[in-house]
């Protein structure tokens, strides 16, 4: 894949991302898909605390969001930036549970929905809604 | 043993982990990641999965052993070790973990003891054999070689 970003482009031209996801090593694993891929990123661990980071005015080309999380999860999450009239393109990335739950999860207003664990493959599927 | 003999040895025994069910396809993912740049990769993210579990592993031990078991509580952590396992690859552990998400949604409390064991005895063998296999690469590194693919 090309190295979007690598060869050290305007910083307002790097696709920005945000990982949502209470577990560190996913944490880790997430940012370093992202960083091959050119995309800077930046993680929290829980719903409110993507809630919180839109609040504080930041904005992301991307969110990946998990579903399963304490405090907020992902469903009421991406309900919760919908309705602040958040645009971004919000994948969620979660295990495989319930039908009725994926489907809860993609009716708060996810764009794309993956399943665990995130792949390169999956990661760019996700990357060229986006562009394309 | 020289150089061709070692890496002969660490392509067998990854093989092995593989075929034994120790690891699967997510752990070549996590091989993929690793470049240059960040030529430590793996050993960083599997490093974080031992503390991670080992921290959830005595979480779920105190949890089960309360006289009130709070099995939401329990099957949060084994939530987090299914997680974490799956996105490294260590397919056993993962695969125990499943069996005792159930025993927990049943609050079977002897279910979730002899998964506890289990998921523990997983998680050993599979630290042992990563480490080994560390080990090993590391002996091809220091002799000046490359970790074949």
């Amino acid at each position: 894949m090309a190295a979007q970003g690598r060869h050290g482009g305007q910083e307002s031209n790097k696709m920005t991302a945000l990982v949502v996801d209470d577990n560190t090593v996913n944490r880790m694993i997430h940012h370093r898909l992202l960083d091959n891929l050119g995309i800077e990123n930046v993680a929290v661990v829980n719903g409110k605390e993507a809630v919180d980071i839109h609040c504080s005015g930041k904005t992301f080309d991307l969110i990946l969001m998990d579903m399963d999380m304490p405090v907020m999860n992902g469903i009421e999450a991406t309900r919760q930036l919908r309705e602040m009239g958040i645009r971004s393109m919000i994948a969620g990335v979660s295990t495989r549970s319930m039908e009725r739950e994926i489907r809860e999860f993609i009716e708060a207003g996810l764009d794309d929905y993956q399943e665990k664990p995130l792949t390169m493959s999956k990661l760019i599927s996700i990357v060229h809604k986006i562009n394309g | 043993m020289d150089l061709v003999q070692l890496q002969r040895q660490l392509v067998e025994y990854r093989t092995s982990l593989y075929h034994e069910g120790f690891l699967d396809e997510q752990f070549t993912q996590l091989q993929e990641l690793q470049d240059e740049n960040n030529p430590d990769f793996v050993v960083e993210v599997v490093s974080l999965f031992f503390e991670d579990s080992e921290r959830l592993l005595n979480e779920l031990t105190k949890a089960l052993e309360q006289q009130s078991i709070d099995f939401k509580r329990v099957d949060a952590h084994v939530h987090q070790l299914k997680g974490s396992s799956s996105s490294i690859g260590a397919q056993r552990v993962q695969k125990v973990c499943i069996a005792f998400r159930n025993y927990c949604e049943e609050q079977n409390v002897e279910g979730c003891l002899k998964c506890l064991q289990q998921v523990r005895h997983e998680y050993s063998l599979v630290k042992t054999k990563l480490e080994s296999m560390f080990q090993l690469e590391q002996q091809i590194l220091s002799a000046g070689g490359s970790i074949p693919m």
